[in-house]
């Protein structure tokens, strides 16, 4: 079955107990520092969250049903849709490729026995567990309802747990950040050896890019976020007028973050895009410096864009031409990608299981995603679209869309791996289809929602505007459907036997040259790489030798 | 293809209108072209090369230089047009005329009040002459607030303890929907304004005796109006729910408990104080929060409101 039997991994040599198995019992799991228990941990808490934040996301479009009230009163429903965006921003997207999947593959990926600092790794889950706790605590005093971007001075003067919020989003950082840490020592010291920058999985640049977002940008969300409290807790005039403070001041901290942030979300899901695409077309990565210094571009670019959210809010003429100038780069590395992908299919020998199939889904996705982002980069567009559910749409097109549907790419790539079991992959790929349909229903109406003037975050909008809500809304159905589908067939995978084999999808990389499920320390021995991480030839070059042109 | 256009957007009617109509298309073409550009090779390479046996053997494709190339500065040439264009746009939008008429329009929770430059003062309507560039400057009372008229392709945030501005020059008479668009709280989505684009004469006469239609309308009817667009019914139902504010079911000739303890009967005295002086009896168990409509009602409209209320039973 396995196409990798150049390679044949260790584990076919007799059964080790693998690191599921041993060591026994909770407490085993809960003081683990093995990086692919903490990444499963990681991956569960996530997905828990994605339910309860996608359930959310259900009573927003059911309450949207109707022009006027239909399940829940205004306030209700300002408190759902800022928990909807907190959690799945903070407790969702944001961990869940590099913590969850990042965790699990990267180590394996880089033929490492675990990440360069362990313990900060354990400490990065329970901070992220206080964090969440902290989040949902909030509903005790209350709930929230400043949306999760928190605009003073609304946030400063509202009621409520929002200063529980704000530290939960504080403490939520740190955890983001020690995984950054993290990765970037695993990245620098423990590639195994022959293993050179450029002979590293994709994966591993783009968690690389994604880690200096995480260290450089938290950082200043976290003080922004204590600026908050401050002037709640402490009356300190910062971001009040009425305290002698400044609005938009806090508009600039909180994007000089959340606007990088937004590439902590995609910058990973390319991550996986760029590891599923060449293992099922079975041919080498197109363009593999392009992709990688793409992903640090972007990462770079990232941080001189922020004020493009601000082109309403009063920002000078000439900061607005040079914030539209700048952001208008960021396409030209995302473009690239996919064109770079799309030509690693070209020729190959294409196998559509189902990690195939989200990544498909991805490509669609993402360049709607992408090009919707024009409109919003551009300024007299973007003065009419800003605010309105095209952003919503848009961004929902990035993060969720793209994001998700990468991650969901990931879980299905590495679920025999994680777990040494096969998933129904009939079921998967029509699962696959049915997320892809109902994410567009969901989504695409939207866009003209927003085009035709419907702005963001109203709990009453004008009867106009029904027809299109109404699709969106039974599209969110769809999408659900395809997600609970996907949620029972991964569970009921674990009613099979273990037997999954080693190299399943015949990757090259070296994840797939250990067993289903790995041993605790992931190879018998150090593996030493023997040729690059995408070649597919019969007779792979060896590494640290210089190919000929082609 | 109009179609298309009149389909995404809304009819336009300001002079703004077509520089951004022109790039919105623009791109929603491209869009629309590179998603079935893409899309279409994808589902080519995946009829073409899909797997048929585990030995195929793929070719050893690292990359090409020429085409990466090509790929890179096509599309960066395409977005130092729309960049262009953008800026354009915007240009002209954000630098008003010298010889726009200057009215200032002030956000609080959650009505929007415009001042003329003859100190006549409107909640929520906003007057202006056709054909006339008029700049409006935005502030607000609270939070932020936004201020975005579609068919104008226009917004600009309202922001407490600064100005900003945004001016228009309306192409048609007509009246057009504001909405706000910075979330800030409770009642954002109610906090919808309209724009009346009068005829000169139409207009000199709203500037001498208020809204025509208002004048001429039966006292109850105007109070019902008035409840709807000054930003009562934000706060005060008419069905019994509790609101930020007491509902207005019913209550004529009831008694109101102060949050001072004392005791009031709910007559047209009554109304008219609470109206222009909200701080002076507060109904027990409701925060101080109504700002008061001195100077932003006519008395037409306050006579209005008691005749409403008088009878909602």
């Amino acid at each position: 079955m396995s196409e990798g039997v150049l390679y044949a991994g260790a584990g076919h040599a007799g059964r080790h107990a693998d690191y599921l198995e041993e060591p026994k019992g909770l407490w085993s799991w809960l003081t683990t520092v093995d990086h692919k228990r903490i990444g499963l941990m990681y991956m569960w808490s996530v997905l828990f969250f994605f339910l309860v934040g996608g359930i959310f996301a259900l009573l927003i479009r059911l309450e949207l049903l109707t022009p006027k009230q239909t399940i829940m009163d205004a306030e209700t429903y300002n408190r759902v849709f800022t928990l909807h965006g907190a959690i799945m921003t903070f407790l969702v997207i944001i961990p869940a490729i590099p913590a969850a999947l990042g965790n699990f593959a990267l180590p394996l990926l880089l033929g490492a026995k675990d990440v360069a600092f362990p313990r900060l790794n354990l400490t990065s889950l329970y901070v992220y567990w206080i964090g969440a706790a902290m989040a949902v605590a909030t509903l005790a005093l209350g709930g929230v309802d400043t949306g999760w971007t928190f605009y003073t001075p609304y946030s400063t003067t509202t009621g409520g747990g929002v200063t529980l919020m704000v530290l939960a989003a504080f403490v939520l950082g740190f955890s983001s950040i020690f995984t950054g840490v993290n990765f970037i020592a695993t990245i620098h010291k423990l590639r195994a050896p022959g293993m050179g920058w450029f002979e590293m999985p994709l994966f591993c640049w783009g968690m690389y890019a994604t880690a200096l977002i995480q260290i450089l940008a938290t950082p200043v969300l976290g003080i922004t976020l204590l600026l908050i409290v401050m002037e709640r807790v402490l009356g300190v005039g910062i971001f009040d007028p009425q305290l002698g403070g400044d609005p938009v001041l806090f508009q600039h901290f909180f994007w000089f973050y959340s606007h990088p942030a937004v590439y902590i979300m995609i910058l990973p899901a390319m991550a996986v895009i760029s590891e599923v695409i060449p293992t099922f077309s079975k041919k080498t990565i197109f363009g593999y410096k392009a992709i990688a210094f793409s992903s640090v571009a972007i990462a770079l670019l990232g941080f001189l864009v922020w004020a493009h959210h601000m082109f309403v809010a009063g920002i000078s003429l000439f900061a607005g031409a040079i914030f539209s100038f700048l952001t208008f780069f960021i396409a030209i590395p995302s473009a690239i990608k996919v064109f770079n992908w799309i030509a690693t299919m070209w020729r190959g020998s294409i196998s559509l299981e189902a990690p195939m199939l989200f990544a498909i889904s991805f490509l669609l996705i993402f360049t709607i995603g992408g090009l919707t982002g024009l409109f919003l980069a551009a300024l007299s567009t973007d003065v009419h679209l800003h605010d309105t559910y095209f952003v919503v749409s848009h961004f929902h097109y990035v993060m969720a869309g793209s994001n998700l549907i990468a991650f969901l790419a990931g879980i299905h790539y590495w679920w025999p791996k994680m777990y040494g079991r096969m998933y129904n992959t009939k079921l998967a790929a029509i699962s696959s289809a049915i997320i892809f349909i109902g994410f567009n229903m969901t989504f695409l109406p939207q866009f003209v929602l927003g085009s035709r003037g419907m702005p963001r975050r109203y709990f009453n909008y004008l009867p106009q505007f029904q027809d299109l809500h109404v699709a969106s809304t039974v599209g969110s159905w769809v999408l659900a459907a395809g997600l609970f589908l996907t949620a029972a067939y991964l569970l009921a995978s674990f009613r099979q036997p273990k037997g999954a084999p080693a190299n399943p999808w015949g990757g090259r990389t070296l994840e797939w040259e250990t067993a289903s499920p790995p041993t605790a320390h992931n190879f018998e021995g150090q593996p030493v790489l023997q040729h690059g991480p995408y070649d597919y030839r019969p007779e792979p070059a060896p590494v640290g030798v210089k190919e000929l042109a082609h | 293809m109009n179609w298309f256009r009149d389909f995404l957007l809304p009819p336009g009617a300001s002079t703004h209108v077509g520089e951004m109509d022109g790039l919105f298309m623009f791109i929603t073409w491209l869009t629309v072209f590179f998603f079935f550009f893409n899309g279409g090779l994808i589902f080519y390479a995946v009829r073409r090369w899909r797997r048929r046996s585990a030995k195929e053997v793929t070719p050893h494709i690292t990359h090409d230089t020429r085409l990466e190339l090509v790929w890179s500065l096509i599309p960066l040439a395409v977005v130092m047009l729309i960049f262009l264009w953008g800026f354009k746009g915007y240009v002209k939008a954000w630098v008003a005329p010298n010889d726009a008429m200057e009215i200032l329009a002030t956000g609080k929770k959650w009505v929007w009040e415009f001042e003329y430059p003859d100190g006549t003062r409107t909640l929520n309507d906003l007057h202006v002459p056709v054909n006339r560039p008029v700049k409006l400057v935005l502030t607000s009372e609270d939070v932020i607030h936004s201020f975005f008229i579609p068919e104008f392709r226009l917004k600009r945030d309202a922001i407490p303890g600064r100005y900003t501005e945004l001016w228009f020059t309306a192409t048609e008479p007509g009246i057009k929907q504001v909405y706000c668009t910075e979330y800030c709280g409770k009642g954002h989505s109610d906090m919808l304004a309209r724009i009346f684009v009068d005829t000169p004469e139409q207009y000199e006469t709203f500037l001498r005796e208020g809204d025509e239609q208002v004048r001429k309308m039966p006292l109850k009817e105007l109070g019902r109006l008035v409840w709807e667009n000054k930003g009562c019914a934000t706060c005060h139902s008419l069905d019994g729910t509790r609101g930020q504010g007491p509902s207005w079911k019913g209550i004529w000739n009831q008694t109101h408990r102060g949050a001072d303890g004392g005791e009031h009967r709910v007559n047209a005295d009554y109304i008219r104080q609470s109206i222009l002086t909200p701080q002076a009896v507060v109904v027990q168990g409701f925060e101080p929060i109504m700002p008061t409509y001195q100077g932003l009602l006519r008395e037409r409209e306050i006579l209005g409101l008691i005749e409403f209320i008088k009878e909602l039973q």
